[in-house]
């Protein structure tokens, strides 16, 4: 299924670029896999991105870059800062982000910042801070700016946002490969992936695809419950608390003939 | 072994989680707390949302306190009469609860009120009960006998009021109200701090009411497993923060926990406990004073913009 939205995929991208520039290259890719399942012992996941860049044409002279893009499912937050007011530390100021992904990763063949300009970084939002989308913030706040790098220092020290320089394996100026880390404490929801060529820091061509991150089995079955039938799950919860406290104090009962 | 939970969405290790029921549970059993105050701070501290905690900390008092309540009911150490009252009022005092709880979340203070609610109650009841209960050790030593059993209190104001019951277990006779108001103070403070409450109400039942310390406990719990359970239920039903998985491997290591605490409890003398639960307490309230006091090493926090501005 997902082979064959690739293909249809890359079919529209051919339409679509071929009546431009004779020199088009294409992203053809793989994945490890299409989909991620949290199961009960999940404990990340490493996901191979690969694929090879198709071309009508002799190789240019100038050098080729790859860059490689997974977000998770965007949601706006809030990042406070906390001062000291009257001897101690309270939250006082806050900043509204208006969407910040809940994982991102952002791999390259070389630097980030050499191998793609700030123009293109801005149109197509690669590197990190412009993933994160903040527009308004309060007037009362001047230094906005501290609050998204809060973010970004926060997520990155959960592995949550990651930028990988260096780590895109180009052979031959045809075939890419990079790993990207799925680390434990993910979020369900299509993790947005793109795959960017680039040459002298243009984007010379781009390609998209979704790698689906889902809960299963015993994590489904209880993540729907909680929220389709929480009454029923509040006494499940509850029975369960009772049982084993009961279970508990009868089996020591038992076992130590005394109490 | 890695644990990925499903309403917390965090990745943990269920050893980790066992251990940590185990000890909680352990106090549990010999002081007749739930155990909250410590278990809801580590939680945070092991990195679990502060919504799942709270919630998620209540099925693990609930099975902990049952554990232990049915080792006191089987000693007869149970005055039901009192827990039923305590208990009315604190049905009341957790919907309360849960009121303010959503006020100051809207306020995005709610962290600084649940440490400053800790600071103070703990801080208070701690150095009250260290200081009763070395004075009781230093006259128990100086008659060299057991110690006198602890006079009732003077006739204050708890026995000039109306609505007369008599608890025989306890051995008291006194109205109704001051029970009822305690019940609902340890009720707000349950849905507040995500506590079973029991650190207020077993030095407000032998402060305040006058009643024997070997009842105390066992009343304590019963009034506690029904609070929290209710609180529970909001939790659940209102935010879906309870999470099953990590409820359930925080009470296995709690049950039997409570178990061992309990009968630890009961070998040693009355004031002994007092004074190591006065200790326990005040430690719990030195480490977040001074996460207030000191300048935190990350300033900014991130919160989801349902509690914003």
């Amino acid at each position: 299924m997902i082979r064959r939205v690739a293909t249809l995929l890359i079919a529209f991208a051919l339409a679509m670029t071929l009546p431009r520039a004779a020199a088009a290259e294409e992203v053809v890719m793989g994945l490890s896999q299409s989909s991620v399942s949290i199961t009960t012992n999940f404990a990340g996941s490493d996901i191979l991105i690969f694929g090879a860049i198709k071309r009508e044409t002799a190789i240019p002279e100038e050098e080729l870059d790859v860059i490689v893009t997974v977000a998770g499912p965007s949601a706006p937050v809030t990042v406070r800062r906390k001062d000291r007011m009257l001897g101690i530390w309270v939250n006082t100021e806050a900043v509204q982000i208006d969407s910040a992904p809940s994982f991102y990763a952002v791999a390259a063949t070389g630097k980030l910042g050499e191998v793609l300009s700030q123009t293109e970084d801005l149109r197509h939002r690669i590197s990190i801070p412009l993933a994160i989308r903040s527009v308004g913030a309060p007037d009362a706040v001047g230094d906005a700016q501290r609050f998204t790098e809060a973010l970004i220092r926060i997520h990155s020290a959960k592995g949550l946002y990651e930028q990988l320089d260096d780590s895109v394996d180009l052979q031959e100026q045809t075939l890419f490969r990079s790993s990207i880390r799925l680390p434990a404490n993910l979020t369900e929801g299509a993790y947005r992936t793109r795959i960017f060529l680039a040459r002298g820091g243009e984007v010379v061509a781009k390609y998209e695809t979704i790698i689906d991150v889902r809960k299963v089995g015993l994590e489904r079955l209880l993540y729907t419950m909680a929220h389709r039938q929480p009454v029923l799950y509040g006494l499940m919860a509850l029975a369960l608390a009772i049982a084993a406290g009961w279970g508990a104090s009868a089996f020591f009962r038992v076992v130590l003939r005394q109490g | 072994m890695q644990m990925y939970l499903p309403i917390a969405e965090v990745s943990v290790n269920a050893y980790l989680l066992l251990g940590l029921g185990g000890i909680v549970g352990l106090l549990s059993g010999m002081f007749g707390v739930g155990g909250g105050f410590l278990m809801t701070p580590l939680l945070f501290f092991i990195g679990i949302p502060p919504a799942v905690a709270v919630a998620t900390g209540t099925t693990q008092i609930v099975a902990s306190s049952v554990s232990a309540f049915l080792a006191h009911l089987r000693r007869k150490t149970v005055d039901m009469k009192m827990g039923g009252v305590l208990l009315g009022g604190g049905m009341v005092g957790a919907g309360l609860g849960v009121l303010v709880f959503n006020y100051l979340k809207a306020l995005g203070q709610v962290d600084l009120m649940v440490t400053l609610f800790y600071v103070v109650f703990l801080g208070t009841i701690g150095s009250l009960m260290f200081i009763e209960s070395l004075t009781a050790i230093r006259r128990a030593r100086r008659t060299g006998g057991p110690v006198a059993p602890v006079k009732r209190r003077h006739r204050n104001w708890v026995h000039i009021l109306p609505i007369k019951v008599r608890f025989r277990t306890s051995g008291l006779y006194i109205s109704i109200i001051p029970p009822v108001i305690i019940g609902i103070g340890v009720g707000i403070l349950t849905a507040i701090m995500g506590v079973g409450g029991g650190f207020i109400m077993v030095p407000a039942m032998i402060y305040l009411l006058g009643m024997p310390t070997k009842v105390v406990i066992g009343t304590s719990l019963f009034q506690i497993i029904f609070v929290t359970a209710f609180t529970m239920m909001l939790h659940a039903v209102t935010n879906q923060t309870v999470d099953v998985i990590l409820g359930v491997l925080l009470l296995l290591g709690g049950v039997i926990g409570a178990q061992i605490g309990a009968r630890i409890g009961v070998k040693l003398k009355a004031e002994q406990l007092r004074i190591l639960l006065a200790l326990l307490v005040l430690a719990v309230c030195g480490k977040l004073a001074l996460d207030l006091l000191l300048m935190p090493s990350e300033l900014y926090s991130i919160g989801d913009a349902g509690g914003g501005a």
